[in-house]
């Protein structure tokens, strides 16, 4: 299932900020590179759905054929990261992916607590964290918080990944490791993702098309 | 806390405000324990002042033999206990329902002028609106209810204190709202609602599963002072509560008024049993919030999304606007009724106005008035000095934070009673001065609470700069902190103006009758049934809180602007 951006804008109180055009295949990443205050962060949560006014958006982004702009942000798919890992302080670290998986099958069908629980579980195994299913998440190291945020996030079924920042919080190598670890598993799983990121560093690891929001003003057309 | 905030602050200095801080719990706790020992004495048959030296258990077994005084504990716990439960369920909701919406600013912009008003008037707006005579039957009469006299029906003074309860409720939830907004800042509502979303979260499920358990954390203190506060309301009872027998409140002060020492001793020993019925109620709400927790947290990981609750938001926004436009339209009536000629049962307004309320008692009501702006200005004047040294303190890592709250937890007719007796032992007269002080114990938590949060909000950066440029503490205390929080100083200022002017018990008791206040008259009035002079103190009560905020919104703005003018 591809991402498809087709003159996707974002505009503040009528004004357009950036755009956006092109497809995203399965596993691949789109690095949105660019300075703070581009509007990087507003591109992302418009594709979400969570842009509060006066932010606007225009154009259209379709996943696998459906026009995301007309749903409601629980029902677009999206998994969205976010620079913290955000964990639930008052759920445990398996309790945080149980929030995730949904409780209905690809089929329709209702599944038990039981599945939904192993679904998590399996979840937290690829991101090799399932002997740690019981614990408080505020005990968790950084990069296993963001480990677990990413187990959260695939618990959810998304079609599609949208990062946030998402390893800028983290050191150097630990950064490098996570950064893999979300690639690889987007990349298994067949994932359109969209990454929003400052380091050049996190764009080269993605080795999938970048573009510069910065450079916008000057290149208005077609930009992947 | 960052590093910032230990500048200009050695060991020394880190001991004077332990000092302070510590100096300033006790002098709470002091009239507080003071007040507790002088009901408890008693209470087991000791009071020598009256000739009672025979400790015993003989005045709790005549408190037990009172006639209905099961009933009025049970009103009393029922009445408080619900209204605490539906304030915090109506909380969550209306915030679940707001939260991200336009909504929740309007509501924030609401919530002071409403939170301020006066729990007594609060009252009186209630009577106003649903008593047999009241607005809302003569909206509806005689067409199409076909009434053309008031029904005789106990719409207020129910022997359930249900009345008693909607208005405990209507007048809690404000409070716990605000809470709740303070506590929101600080667990990134916003993020965890939209994650909530992206995984396919209704926004009210989203928020309800996602954030209320952390914004409930911080609510725990304020939820239990609603819950003292409400099982022991004495102005709230007498105006709209149960009356054979009444709440037991209501009960310990009339036995404490009564001349003879019977009564003293009862209304002691009623006051412990007060003290016992909030424990006992505080361990109650506990339990239930312990044995809630599975299926809460059931709940949270069973998946169920609540996706399609537009309708329920919608719903849940009517009815919280219905909720404020009632409190409007309950003052609005108050203000008309001290203006109303005569005023039949069926007639929506009144046949005539005149200013005779008014005229007939402006010289009383201006002697009311000006004892009542000294007490909140005394009032105010002690609390936000000794909130600062408070705040200063806890950000030295030397906070007695939770102490704040005794006062709020505590039952008042418990303490006041007994700090009164000793009190008059120590030969204090009551009067103004006496009565500020205790006006002063109320205000200072809410002060603290107004500005706790801007307090912590503040860049510790500004005061470094201040500091590096050689400023000691006190200077970057006064010529950097203070002018930079002067709005939410101006609003805790009014905060703690509204909070003095609404206390009825405090003024009532330790004022011994001589000191009265608006909201003592107005309760005076109310049990005399005079609608005008309710009318009357009801909106004197309104008007001072609301003048007290809009001096605190509009003051600060005007001196930066004159200060821009004339640099």
């Amino acid at each position: 299932m591809s991402l498809v951006f087709d003159a996707y804008r974002v505009h503040l109180g009528g004004r357009p900020l950036a755009r956006l055009d092109g497809t995203v295949a399965p596993g691949t990443v789109l690095s949105v590179m660019g300075p703070s205050g581009a509007g990087k962060s507003s591109l992302l949560l418009g594709i979400a759905g969570l842009l509060p006014p006066p932010f606007t958006v225009s154009g259209r982004v379709t996943l696998g054929g459906r026009d995301l702009l007309a749903l409601p942000t629980r029902e677009r798919g999206l998994g969205l990261m976010f620079q913290d890992a955000l964990l639930f302080p008052h759920l445990s670290v398996l309790g945080n992916v149980l929030f995730a998986v949904p409780r209905r099958g690809p089929d329709g069908a209702r599944r038990s607590r039981r599945a939904r629980r192993d679904l998590a579980l399996a979840a937290l195994r690829r991101v090799a964290l399932a002997d740690l299913a019981r614990r408080d998440p505020e005990t968790l190291s950084g990069g296993q918080k963001s480990r677990v945020a990413l187990a959260r996030t695939l618990a959810g079924e998304p079609r599609a990944l949208l990062l946030d920042e998402p390893f800028s919080a983290l050191d150097q190598t630990l950064r490098a490791a996570t950064r893999d670890i979300v690639f690889d598993l987007a990349r298994q799983d067949g994932l359109p993702v969209v990454m929003v990121s400052h380091d050049p560093a996190d764009a080269r690891a993605a080795k999938g098309p970048i573009i510069d929001i910065a450079a916008l003003p000057s290149a208005p057309e077609r930009l992947i | 806390m960052s590093q910032f905030s230990m500048s200009g602050g050695g060991l020394d200095a880190r001991w004077r405000w332990r000092l302070a801080s510590h100096g300033i719990g006790l002098l709470v706790l002091l009239p507080l324990g003071a007040g507790v020992v002088g009901v408890v004495l008693p209470a087991f048959g000791y009071l020598p002042a009256l000739g009672a030296r025979e400790p015993g258990l003989a005045v709790f077994a005549a408190l037990l033999a009172e006639p209905g005084f099961w009933r009025s504990v049970r009103v009393s716990a029922v009445s408080g206990l619900g209204a605490t439960a539906l304030s915090v369920a109506l909380t969550a909701l209306i915030l679940a329902a707001a939260h991200g919406t336009p909504a929740l600013r309007v509501a924030e912009r609401l919530l002071a002028p409403i939170l301020s008003v006066p729990h007594a008037a609060a009252a009186l707006g209630f009577v106003f609106l649903f008593a047999p005579s009241g607005f809302l039957l003569r909206l509806v009469s005689p067409w199409p209810s076909g009434l053309h006299a008031p029904p005789d029906l106990a719409l207020l003074n129910d022997p359930n204190g249900l009345a008693l309860m909607a208005a405990l409720t209507i007048k809690e939830t404000p409070f716990l709202f605000l809470m709740a907004l303070a506590a929101l800042g600080q667990v990134r509502a916003g993020e965890r609602t939209a994650l909530a979303r992206t995984l396919g979260y209704g926004p009210m499920a989203g928020f309800l599963l996602g954030v209320w358990p952390l914004v409930y954390r911080q609510l725990r203190l304020p939820i239990l002072a609603v819950l003292a506060f409400s099982v022991s309301v004495v102005d709230m009872a007498l105006i709209l509560g149960p009356t054979r027998p009444p709440t037991l409140s209501v009960r310990i002060l009339t036995w404490l008024h009564s001349p003879d020492i019977e009564g003293w001793l009862l209304g002691s020993a009623g006051a412990v049993a007060m003290i016992a019925l909030v424990a006992a109620l505080i361990g109650l709400w506990l339990a239930l919030e312990a044995l809630a927790a599975p299926a809460f947290a059931r709940l949270r990981t069973s998946g169920r999304r609540g996706a399609g609750d537009g309708p329920l938001r919608a719903a849940i926004l009517v009815l919280a606007l219905l909720g404020v436009l009632a409190l409007l339209v309950g003052f609005a009536g108050l203000v008309t009724q001290s203006f109303a000629g005569y005023w039949p049962f069926p007639d929506t307004l009144p046949r005539a106005f005149s200013a005779a309320a008014w005229r007939d008692h402006l010289a009383m009501a201006a002697h009311v008035l000006g004892q009542t702006l000294a007490l909140a200005l005394g009032a105010m004047a002690l609390s936000l000095p000794l909130a600062v040294v408070l705040l200063e303190a806890a950000r030295r890592g030397a906070g007695v934070w939770w102490l704040v709250y005794a006062p709020l937890i505590l039952p008042q007719v418990a303490f006041l009673f007994g700090l009164d007796v000793l009190a008059i032992a120590a030969g204090i007269t009551p009067g103004l001065g006496a009565v500020t002080l205790a006006h002063t114990l109320f205000a200072l938590p809410y002060a603290l609470i107004a500005l706790s949060g801007p307090w912590q909000a503040l860049d510790p950066r500004y005061e470094a700069v201040a500091a590096s440029l050689g400023a000691g503490p006190l200077r970057c205390l006064l010529a950097v902190r203070l002018p930079l929080l002067a709005r939410p100083l101006a609003i805790a200022a009014a905060l703690a103006v509204a909070v003095s002017v609404g206390l009825y018990l405090p003024t009532q008791m330790i004022g011994g009758g001589r000191v009265v206040t608006v909201t003592t008259e107005a309760v005076a009035a109310a049990s005399a049934g005079d609608r005008r002079l309710i009318g009357l103190f009801a909106t004197l009560q309104l008007l001072l809180p609301v003048l007290a905020f809009s001096l605190a919104r509009g003051g600060p703005p005007l001196v930066r602007r004159l200060r821009r003018v004339h640099p």
